[in-house]
């Protein structure tokens, strides 16, 4: 049956660790920044563009409590699709991939998202000063 | 006999195609959107952070500029594009049966178009005054 064939990815099989975490989270991440931030990215725009009252909801709506978590969550996962991104560029070079410095890159592809997440938002509320 | 073999292989080598009939354009694009992704997105970032405030005064004023709304929208180009593709390989990997992938491949094809429609759309409207 071609249906029963063993096919990729393994994700019950591979053991967990920090640079197979990194790959699979590259993958969530980007899924919820597709059906998540791009559909609220584009609520946006459409309520900018449609007018004063529709672009109030929005903001009612991004100001609630479910709203900031879901920002928090969506900056984080922008930031770390976005190192994590930079970390698969560097690899598709064919650099990176001795045990040591994999495991490396992909601990600070996590240190580094957290951190732009916390820049992100200590400059949104205290400003670049 | 064996050098029309092996210069068929060559052949297919150079056109590049693979199993896949499309070499590595899938691959390429991706790489592609994510350079643009990533300037943009963090200029995206960074320009939220730099607006006095985001009620809707501030963004359409922001917005109506054409030095936003050009790179806005190329950002929606970019963005959009790089999600159908990670999308239809996330599909690719986990959905096996034929028809249902096929379906699932069209539907996210759909949504993407009709949500970046939108986004387009929106800046345009916005940046051409109405």
């Amino acid at each position: 049956m071609a249906d029963s064939r063993p096919l990729s990815p393994h994700l019950s099989v591979f053991k967990w660790r920090v640079h197979m975490a990194t790959s699979i989270f590259h993958r969530v991440t980007g899924n919820a920044l597709a059906f998540g931030g791009l559909v609220l990215f584009t609520w946006w725009l459409a309520a900018a563009a449609t007018s004063r009252e529709a672009y109030e909801t929005f903001v009612s709506v991004a100001r609630s409590p479910i709203g900031w978590i879901v920002w928090v969550g969506l900056s984080w996962t922008f930031f770390h699709h976005l190192v994590s991104g930079v970390r698969h560029l560097l690899m598709d070079t064919g650099w990176g991939y001795e045990l040591g410095l994999a495991k490396s890159v992909a601990t600070i592809t996590w240190v580094m998202g957290l951190v732009l997440t916390g820049l992100f938002w200590a400059v949104y509320f205290y400003g670049l000063n | 006999m064996a050098t029309s073999f092996k210069s068929a292989s060559g052949l297919k080598k150079v056109r590049g195609l693979g199993s896949a009939k499309s070499g590595v354009h899938h691959w390429w694009l991706q790489r592609v959107t994510a350079a643009g992704n990533f300037v943009l997105g963090l200029w995206f970032a960074l320009s939220l952070l730099l607006m006095p405030n985001l009620d809707h005064a501030s963004v359409v004023a922001w917005i109506a500029q054409p030095l936003v709304a050009v790179p806005l929208m190329l950002l929606i180009l970019s963005a959009f594009w790089h999600a159908r593709l990670g999308i239809q390989v996330l599909i690719e990997d986990y959905v096996h049966a034929e028809g249902l992938k096929l379906i699932s491949v069209l539907a996210l094809n759909f949504f993407i178009l009709g949500t970046g429609a939108v986004a387009l759309f929106s800046v345009a409207r916005i940046a051409f005054g109405a």
